[in-house]
C-alpha cells in the first residue's frame, strides 16, 4: 500500500514538474532567435567556471561561502534521493546500507554535516532578509510576494532537513535498542537527545514521519521552483552556457537597420524596388517580450532576484528608478503572463499589455549609462542591459520619444557629424590653435 | 614645441601612409579641455616620430552617443559613411584618445565592414615606453604625488583594459592609490549611455558627485582619466565641492607628456 502510494506521488510529482518544464520552454520560445551555438569550448569553460565553480559569487565571500554549504548539501543530498527512490518502491530499508557498509556511513556522515551547515546557512539566509534588513534585499521591487517567495523557499528547507534528522534521529534510537548504531556524523548523538528513551512504536512512526516528510517536502520543492525564483538552481547552467562571450561593450548591429540604410546610401538602388514578398515586417527594438531574443527570456527565468546588479546600479544608488533586477522580474512577469494567455488564447492571440509601459517607463530606461556594471555583477552572466537598449530603440525609431537634449545631440550627429553643433569645418582647429 | 600634425588626405597626396590613424573624436576635436589631451598625446608621437595621421575635416563621430541613445539609424549611417572612408585610406590601424570611439571602432564597425586593429591611447603609450623609444624624464614632478584611476566603463568593463593606464601611473615615481571601487567593480562617472548629453532623471544625487566621493577618500591630488567624458564628468565633481586647488583631473596623456617634460 505505501509502496503504491509512494509510486503514484513519485509519478505525479515527475510529471507535473515536466508539465510546468514544457511551458517554461515555450515561454522562452516567445523569443526572436538569437546564434549562441558557436565556441563550444569557451561556453562550457563559462558554464563550470560561473555556475559549477560560483566563480562570481565569490566577490562577495561571506555570502558565497554560506550560499555553497547550501549549494553543495543540496548536490549531494540528491545521492540520498536515489536511496530513498529505490525504498520507496521496492520497500527496501536503506536499501545501500549493507553492501556499501563503511562507505555508506561515511557518504551519510558527509551529507548530514552538509546538512547542518546548510541549516545554519540558510537561519542566516532568513535573518539577514528579514532582521538585518539587509537594503538590496528589501527594495520596493521585492513588496509582496518576491519578499514571500524568497522567505518561503528557505523555510522550505528548513523543514527539509529537519525532516532529514527526524529520519535518521530515530532510526538510530531504534538501532541502539537492538545493540547497533548506524554510526551517522551527526544522528548517533543527536538521535539520542531528540528521541532517546522513547518506545519502539513511537520511534517507528517518527522515522516515517521523517522519510515522508523528507520525500514530500523535495518534491513540493521540485514542483514549487517553476513558479519561483528558485528556479535558478537548474537555470545558472544553460544560462552561462548561452553567456555573451563578446566584449561586453559591443552592442548588437541591427540587421534590418543596415539594409534600410545601405539602401540610402546606395545612389544606384531602386526605392521603389518591391520588398520581398516572404519578408515579414519586423519591428525596430523591443516593445515586448516576443521582440526581446529567446537568451534575453531565459536571463529572465535564471534571474534569483538577488540584487547585486541594482546595488552597483550607478543609476539606482543615486535614487533614480532604474533597477536592473526589476527589468529581469518585469520580463519574467510578462513573458509568464504572455504564455498563460496564448496557451489559452491560440499562440496568435494578443493582449492588450506589452512589456514597455504595462510594466518598464520610459523613465527607468533613460535612466541608464550603459556603464555595464549589472552585467558584470550578476552571479549567472544575466545582461539586463541588452534588454534596457532594445527597449530604448523602440521608444527612439518606433515611436520617436527621446528626451529632448537628445534630440538635439541626434540631430547634430545628422547633420554635422558630431553631437554638438560645431561645423565639420573646424574639426582640424585644434591643431593650429596653442 | 609647436606640434605637427598631417591629415591623411595630405599624406595621400604625396604618396604615403602612416603606420597609424589617430582618431580624435568630437570631444577631441571640439572640447576645450579634452582639446589639450589631444594635444599632449600628439606631442608624445611627434616626439616618438611615430608616422600618424589624422582625418580632421574628414573625421565624422562614430555614432557611438546615436547607438546608446537607441538611435541605430544614426549610428549605422556614420558608420557606414567611416567606414567607406577608411577603407578608401586602407586603414590598418587606429589610435584614440576616447573609450566610446575606441569601443566602437574595435567592436560594432567590424559587423558593418570595418576591420581595423584598434588601440587606445593608453596602450600606445605603454608600448613606446615598453619599446624603449619614449622615457620619463627624471624630472621629479609627481615624485610623492597621490595618484588615482578612475576606470572609464568603455575601456574597463566594457573591453577589460584596465592594466595599460595602471602601468602607466606606475612609471610616474607616483604612488597609485586606488578608490574603494575600481577595476571591475569601478563606477560610472555618469556620462555613458548617451547621458553627457542630456540632464540627468530624477533622483537624490548626481552620479559624478557620488563618484567624486570615492575619489577624494583616497586624498590623492590626481585623479587620471582615459576618457574625455570622464575628465568632464569628474572636474565638475571637484568644482562641485570647491576643491580645484587640491585635486587635479588628467588624462594619462597628459601626465605623461608633463613627465617626459614635452
Amino acid at each position: 500500500m505505501q509502496q503504491l502510494i509512494f509510486g503514484v506521488l513519485t509519478l505525479a510529482s515527475f510529471g507535473f514538474f515536466a508539465f510546468n518544464l514544457r511551458h517554461i520552454t515555450q515561454n522562452i520560445h516567445l523569443g526572436l532567435p538569437t546564434n549562441r551555438s558557436d565556441r563550444k569550448a569557451e561556453r562550457w569553460r563559462t558554464m563550470l567556471l560561473v555556475a559549477l565553480g560560483q566563480k562570481k559569487m565569490f566577490n562577495r565571500p561571506i555570502p558565497a561561502l554560506l550560499h555553497l554549504a547550501l549549494y553543495i548539501s543540496f548536490v549531494i543530498t540528491q545521492i540520498e534521493l536515489i536511496e530513498i527512490l529505490i525504498d520507496g518502491i521496492s520497500g527496501s530499508h536503506r536499501f545501500f546500507q549493507e553492501s556499501l557498509g563503511g562507505f555508506y556511513t561515511f557518504v551519510i556522515s558527509f551529507i548530514e554535516i552538509l546538512s547542518v551547515l546548510a541549516f545554519v546557512a540558510t537561519i542566516f539566509f532568513l535573518a539577514r532578509r528579514n532582521m538585518l534588513k539587509l537594503p538590496r534585499l528589501n527594495m520596493r521591487e521585492l513588496a509582496g510576494w518576491p519578499t514571500q517567495d524568497a522567505n518561503l523557499i528557505l523555510v522550505f528547507e528548513l523543514i527539509l532537513i529537519s525532516f532529514i534528522f527526524t529520519m535518521n534521529g530515530a532510526d538510530e534510537v531504534l538501532q541502539s535498542y537492538a545493540g547497533h548504531s548506524n554510526g551517522f556524523a551527526i544522528s548517533s548523538w543527536l538521535g539520542p537527545i531528540l528521541f532517546g528513551g522513547k518506545g519502539t512504536h513511537t520511534l517507528e512512526i517518527l522515522e516515517q514521519i521523517g522519510w515522508w516528510g523528507h520525500i514530500i517536502m523535495v518534491y513540493t520543492f521540485m514542483n514549487y521552483l517553476p513558479y519561483s525564483k528558485h528556479l535558478h538552481i537548474f537555470m545558472a547552467f544553460p544560462n552561462t552556457y548561452f553567456s555573451k562571450l563578446d566584449p561586453k561593450g559591443q552592442f548588437t548591429n541591427m540587421q534590418s537597420v543596415t539594409n534600410e540604410v545601405k539602401l540610402m546610401l546606395d545612389p544606384n538602388a531602386d526605392p521603389y524596388a518591391a520588398a520581398p514578398t516572404d519578408a515579414v515586417p519586423t519591428r525596430f527594438g523591443a516593445k515586448d517580450v516576443t521582440d526581446l531574443t529567446w537568451k534575453n527570456l531565459m536571463d529572465a527565468y535564471s534571474c534569483t532576484e538577488c540584487g547585486r546588479c541594482t546595488s552597483v546600479c550607478p543609476a539606482n544608488t543615486t535614487g533614480k528608478l532604474l533597477s536592473p533586477r526589476k527589468i529581469m522580474m518585469d520580463t519574467r512577469d510578462r513573458m509568464v503572463e504572455l504564455g498563460n494567455y496564448k496557451r489559452k488564447n491560440g499562440t496568435a492571440a494578443e493582449d492588450a499589455k506589452s512589456l514597455l509601459g504595462s510594466y518598464i517607463t520610459e523613465e527607468e530606461l533613460w535612466a541608464c549609462t550603459s556603464c555595464n556594471a549589472c552585467v558584470q555583477e550578476c552571479p549567472v552572466n544575466i545582461d539586463p542591459l541588452s534588454i534596457i537598449m532594445d527597449l530604448r530603440r523602440f521608444l527612439v525609431m518606433e515611436e520617436s520619444k527621446v528626451p529632448t537634449e537628445l534630440t538635439g545631440m541626434l540631430t547634430n550627429i545628422e547633420n554635422n557629424g558630431a553631437p554638438w553643433q560645431f561645423a565639420q569645418t573646424e574639426r582640424l582647429n585644434w591643431a593650429k590653435e596653442d | 614645441m609647436s606640434i605637427q600634425v598631417r591629415t591623411m588626405a595630405d599624406m595621400m597626396a604625396s604618396g604615403e601612409s602612416p603606420d597609424i590613424l589617430f582618431w580624435v573624436g568630437c570631444a577631441g576635436s571640439f572640447d576645450d579641455r579634452a582639446k589639450k589631451i589631444t594635444k599632449a598625446l600628439v606631442k608624445i608621437l611627434n616626439h616618438c616620430k611615430v608616422n600618424f595621421a589624422v582625418l580632421g575635416t574628414e573625421e565624422s563621430c562614430t555614432g557611438d552617443p546615436a547607438k546608446r541613445a537607441g538611435n541605430e539609424f544614426t549610428f549605422q549611417m556614420q558608420a557606414l559613411m567611416n567606414i567607406e572612408l577608411l577603407n578608401g585610406y586602407e586603414v590598418k590601424k587606429i589610435v584614440t584618445a576616447c573609450p566610446h570611439c575606441f569601443n566602437t571602432l574595435k567592436n560594432e564597425y567590424p559587423g558593418l565592414g570595418g576591420t581595423y586593429e584598434v588601440i587606445h591611447h593608453t596602450q600606445l603609450i605603454q608600448d613606446l615606453i615598453n619599446t624603449g623609444k619614449l622615457t620619463l624624464a627624471d624630472n621629479g614632478t609627481f615624485k610623492g604625488k597621490k595618484i588615482t584611476f578612475h576606470d572609464p566603463c568603455y575601456l574597463g568593463r566594457a573591453n577589460d583594459v584596465y592594466e595599460a593606464p595602471r602601468e602607466l601611473i606606475e612609471k610616474l615615481d607616483a604612488a597609485l592609490v586606488e578608490m574603494k571601487r575600481c577595476k571591475t567593480n569601478g563606477l560610472c562617472c555618469g556620462a555613458g549611455g548617451a547621458q553627457m548629453f542630456k540632464e540627468a532623471e530624477k533622483g537624490n544625487k548626481e552620479i559624478n558627485i557620488e563618484r567624486t566621493e570615492d575619489a577624494i577618500e583616497t586624498s590623492a591630488s590626481i585623479i587620471a582619466t582615459g576618457c574625455p567624458f570622464c575628465n568632464t564628468m569628474m572636474t565638475d565633481g571637484i568644482k562641485h565641492y570647491e576643491k580645484e586647488e587640491d585635486v587635479k583631473v588628467l588624462d594619462i596623456a597628459e601626465l605623461i607628456a608633463n613627465a617626459a617634460d614635452l
